[in-house]
């Protein structure tokens, strides 16, 4: 059986999931789950184990789907082949730091 | 479908422990000594009991009582300072006469030394006088608590939903299953609300989540870097809602029958939420007191509790967690994503094992003696102490 290497979950999902450490330059085969299409994408950086990375360009401020869902959203551009994480999406929610300034703020 | 377990007055046990719960956490070093004499006895250490706030007093006699009236609990032994808050005689009651239960009272005992010995006569009584037979039972008499800890990316796409298919198959086959971790369900309320049995129940369990946000913004920081947790994100999870997301799978795609309080019990089978948050010590401890008699808990990277009075099984859908941590993983679901096992065979896998464990099989964090000696209970309180 052939080692899969990266799965997407959903569809309309803009990142898929490393299921080995990719290095960077690699041509990788993403298996499609979930009605989404098999396909191939070659990555701009390493990506490790259960990392993300973009198979589309996102732009800076839009959501970021997996699960066909909003995991957060773009705080710079991110181009298809990126590794996807904390240093370029960020949550929208229990954000105290955007709140109107209370409490210890 | 059947297990082995120990008939109670208001359930069936799969284990036959003797819990020596103090009332308050001054006497815990009294509890620990008894324990410490009695073949089967275990201590339900905390830090509660005194000095709080009345909603806070509520939770802590809620919790250990319903520690006490946990099925796999054979009998209890309440220990007592004799001037706390909590009132030691409530719990008492609340067991009744489901099984053997009583109370040492140490200031009334004459000190420490003195409660100790009276404590070991009694909980040594009571061993004797516990119900230690196993009969055939109905998977309808199990309640299952189901957890996820220490989390990674492979979390959401393998071991939670493999969780979920065996937490569909004991709702199927009318037993209760609970799941929690109010912090989690942040990014996945459209879910929440859509498998809600009734909009009463989505609303309490929304109202759940938003203060449990509030509750954290109100601190005037980021949540970034407590949820997810570090070792989340070097899993590859990214934000809350992703970990939400993949979260809110392991409770399988049942209707959502009732909101319950921490370590409130159901009053129905079905599928149930316990407002909780994700953190292990306090939320093993809610779903004991809530009456689950055996606990799934999916892990990515790793975590290793178990809970001294309720079997934990650990699953994993890391193939690297499988390896170098099996010592404490009970079932490898990473054949999922290797594409090598379909989920519903591999939940088919997880639901043999619960119905294993329930008749008496010991799971990892059992045979390593985990927990076994009380430490890694705590009580979730929100106010101050005082």
């Amino acid at each position: 059986m052939s080692v899969r290497q990266a799965i997407l979950v959903h569809p309309n999902d803009s990142v898929a999931t490393a299921l080995e450490a990719l290095p960077e330059g690699v041509a990788v085969d993403i298996e499609g789950t979930g009605g989404a299409p098999d396909r191939r994408i070659t990555l701009r950086e390493a990506v490790a184990f259960g990392h993300k990375f973009a198979i589309e360009a996102i732009a800076k401020g839009s959501p970021v789907i997996k699960y066909g869902e909003t995991i957060g959203l773009a705080t710079q551009p991110i181009q298809a082949g990126e590794w996807v994480h904390t240093h370029n999406i960020e949550s929208t929610r229990g954000r105290g730091d955007l709140a109107p300034s209370k409490g210890a703020a | 479908m059947v297990f082995e377990g120990f008939a109670r007055g208001n359930g069936v046990g799969v284990r036959n422990h003797i819990a020596v719960i103090p009332a308050v956490g001054c006497v815990n070093e009294v509890a620990l000594r008894i324990a410490d004499n009695v073949r089967g006895a275990v201590p339900f250490l905390h830090h509660q009991g005194c000095a709080q706030l009345e909603p806070d007093l509520r939770t802590v006699t809620r919790v250990l009582s319903g520690i006490a009236r946990n099925a796999n609990v054979g009998a209890a032994l309440i220990v007592s300072l004799g001037c706390e808050s909590v009132s030691a005689e409530s719990i008492v009651e609340a067991v009744g006469d489901t099984k053997p239960i009583a109370l040492v009272r140490v200031q009334e005992s004459g000190g420490v030394t003195r409660a100790v010995t009276e404590g070991i006569a009694q909980a040594q009584e009571m061993a004797l006088a516990t119900n230690a037979e196993r009969e055939e039972s109905p998977i309808g008499e199990l309640i299952v608590g189901v957890k996820c800890g220490a989390s990674d990316t492979t979390s959401g796409l393998a071991s939670n939903v493999a969780v979920g298919h065996a937490v569909d198959r004991i709702v199927d086959e009318g037993g209760t299953v609970i799941f929690g971790e109010t912090t989690e369900l942040m990014g996945a309320e459209h879910v929440i609300e859509r498998r809600s049995a009734n909009p009463e129940i989505s609303e309490a369990i929304l109202r759940q989540i938003l203060e449990m946000e509030e509750r954290a913004k109100s601190m005037g920081v980021d949540m970034r870097g407590s949820q997810p947790t570090p070792g989340n994100m070097a899993g590859g999870l990214s934000t809350i809602e992703e970990k939400s997301l993949g979260a809110v799978v392991k409770s399988g795609t049942r209707p959502i029958v009732g909101a319950l309080e921490y370590g409130e019990a159901p009053d129905g089978k079905g599928l149930h939420f316990m407002d909780s948050p994700g953190r292990e010590l306090e939320f093993l401890t809610g779903l004991a007191a809530c009456g689950c008699q055996v606990i799934l808990f999916s892990t990515g990277l790793g975590a290793i509790q178990g809970f001294s009075l309720v079997p934990v099984i650990k699953v994993t859908g890391n193939r690297n967690t499988a390896c170098y941590l099996q010592e404490h993983i009970d079932v490898d679901v990473s054949s999922i994503l290797r594409g090598e096992e379909a989920l519903e065979q591999a939940g088919d896998r997880l639901f043999a094992e619960i119905l294993r464990v329930a008749s008496g099989a010991e799971v990892k964090a059992e045979r390593l003696a985990y927990d076994a000696r009380g430490a890694n209970s705590s009580i979730y309180v929100k106010g101050p102490v005082l």
